[in-house]
């Protein structure tokens, strides 16, 4: 059948522990990309030229770019050019936050920017402070529409984490695939096993991620 | 009466566009004073010049003997003596309609809660939405939300209350609930000074009409005499615009 590899040895274990590497450097990544996305959101919408001037760029650069040929240029164009010896981890996190401060600074500065002016100037006109106003009445309108944005994504980022692999991670598909190359003679059917668990696992990673934003939406509809 | 807001020779202008310049005004503790006039004639800028929401470019605005400017260090304690109304509600989408009332006194008055709250259900009950108040906006008709506006507004205790056009957005049969509490407000003497369409509550409610066309005061008068006996061309003109008799 194929599915006895799962079984065979720590397979598991070694799965899990992939597993474990991909969602180290993900997390790692999601957190510095929120709390960069959010400074540089905050800064975009403030209107200044110079910092929408580099910003744009950024943004460009981050969209055009595919996230492989980043990871790329830092891990091994850091050793070559700069001269840097960059772990292959290290490198995996600064591509990611790279990417996720992009899409997260922009989506902070989307929301910030959909509030309306006359919200603002109602608060004003209650006589709240800039501070005040910003504290209870901009900011948790702007975390209410944000959390499934950027809930989506740190599901993306989770998922693209896969592509460390190619720089030579070992995380969990590349598990995966040493399992299969191992066992191509005893079992040719154990492709289909294993990454039917590799799925499961990334679905048990991300669906409570999923769950938890959903419950967020509900508690907080606007 | 003692005069509360005095308006003097104030202007405001864009680059090219003068929206009003020029324009005097008085207004006395407890008068109901209602501006009216044409579309994009400049009233509702004027009434958010007097809270500071636009700037102007000439003249002074003194409430209560301290000049209001939008850079006064003290703009927020004489925004508290100001009291708004938006036509667009602006209720906080995020909160209940409780939370919504009180916030401002007890953030910026600092006052304690138990307390705010006790006058908050007192006001909401007035205006007959004492069993909304844990609603959040989006469950509330325009009208329900445009009473809780107004009932945010009284939670300042304001001097003044400047209503925007409040009924502008509503649907007709809607207008009236909250027009009754505007009505209600006059009655207890509160200085008002409302930006509206609506000439038969203009008549009621108004103590002092005043006609606001091209930026100037074209006329102003007791309402008896704006609404029956209409000095000016213009006025005249822009009354007829609401009588609907049959011609043929």
């Amino acid at each position: 059948m194929g599915f006895e590899v799962l079984l065979k040895g720590s397979n598991m274990l070694r799965l899990l522990e992939g597993l474990s590497t991909a969602l180290n450097i993900s997390l790692i990544s999601v957190a510095i990309s929120l709390v960069l996305g959010i400074i540089l959101g905050i800064l975009m919408a403030m209107h200044n030229r110079v910092v929408l001037f580099f910003s744009k760029i950024y943004l460009e650069i981050v969209r055009i770019m595919p996230q492989m040929v980043l990871l790329f240029i830092v891990y091994f164009g850091s050793t070559k050019v700069i001269g840097i010896n960059l772990s292959a981890e290290t490198a995996s996190i600064i591509v990611f936050s790279f990417w996720g401060a992009a899409e997260m600074s922009d989506l902070v500065r989307g929301a910030l920017k959909s509030i309306p002016t006359i919200q603002y100037e109602s608060s004003a006109a209650l006589s709240l402070s800039s501070f005040m106003t910003y504290r209870y009445i901009i900011m948790p309108q702007v975390v209410r529409m944000l959390i499934p944005l950027s809930i989506n994504l740190i599901t993306r980022m989770i998922k693209t984490t896969s592509l460390v692999m190619m720089i030579g991670i070992v995380e969990v598909l590349k598990v995966g695939q040493q399992i299969i190359e191992a066992n191509r003679t005893a079992s040719p059917n154990a492709a289909f096993w294993v990454f039917l668990v590799i799925f499961l696992l990334y679905f048990a990673a991300c669906w409570p991620i999923s769950l938890l934003s959903r419950f967020l939406e509900k508690k907080w509809k606007v | 009466m003692s005069e509360i807001l005095k308006v003097k020779n104030i202007s405001k202008k864009y680059e090219n566009t003068i929206i009003f310049e020029n324009l005097n005004l008085s207004v006395q503790k407890g008068e109901v004073l209602v501006i009216v006039g044409p579309s994009g004639c400049g009233k509702s800028t004027f009434l958010r010049c007097l809270n500071a929401l636009e700037d102007i470019q000439e003249g002074e605005i003194i409430l209560d003997g301290e000049v209001i400017n939008s850079d006064a260090h003290n703009l927020r304690k004489i925004r508290e003596k100001i009291g708004m109304v938006f036509q667009s509600y602006e209720l906080f989408p995020h909160m209940t309609v409780l939370q919504n009332v009180i916030l401002a006194p007890v953030k910026v008055k600092k006052i304690d809660k138990k307390e705010v709250t006790k006058k908050a259900l007192e006001l909401l009950n007035k205006v007959g939405l004492l069993s909304k108040k844990d609603s959040y906006p989006r469950q509330l008709s325009g009208g329900q939300k445009q009473r809780v506006a107004i009932v945010r507004a009284l939670m300042m205790e304001p001097e003044i209350l400047l209503l925007d056009e409040i009924t502008a957005a509503l649907d007709p049969e809607m207008v009236k609930e909250v027009l009754d509490v505007v009505l209600s407000l006059a009655k207890e003497g509160r200085t008002m000074l409302i930006v509206t369409h609506e000439m038969q509550f203009a008549r009621a409610v108004a103590d002092r009409m005043i006609f606001i066309d091209e930026g100037k005061i074209v006329e102003e008068g007791n309402p008896k005499e704006f609404f029956d006996n209409p000095k000016s061309e213009r006025l005249k003109r822009f009354l007829n615009n609401f009588n609907y008799v049959e011609t043929n």
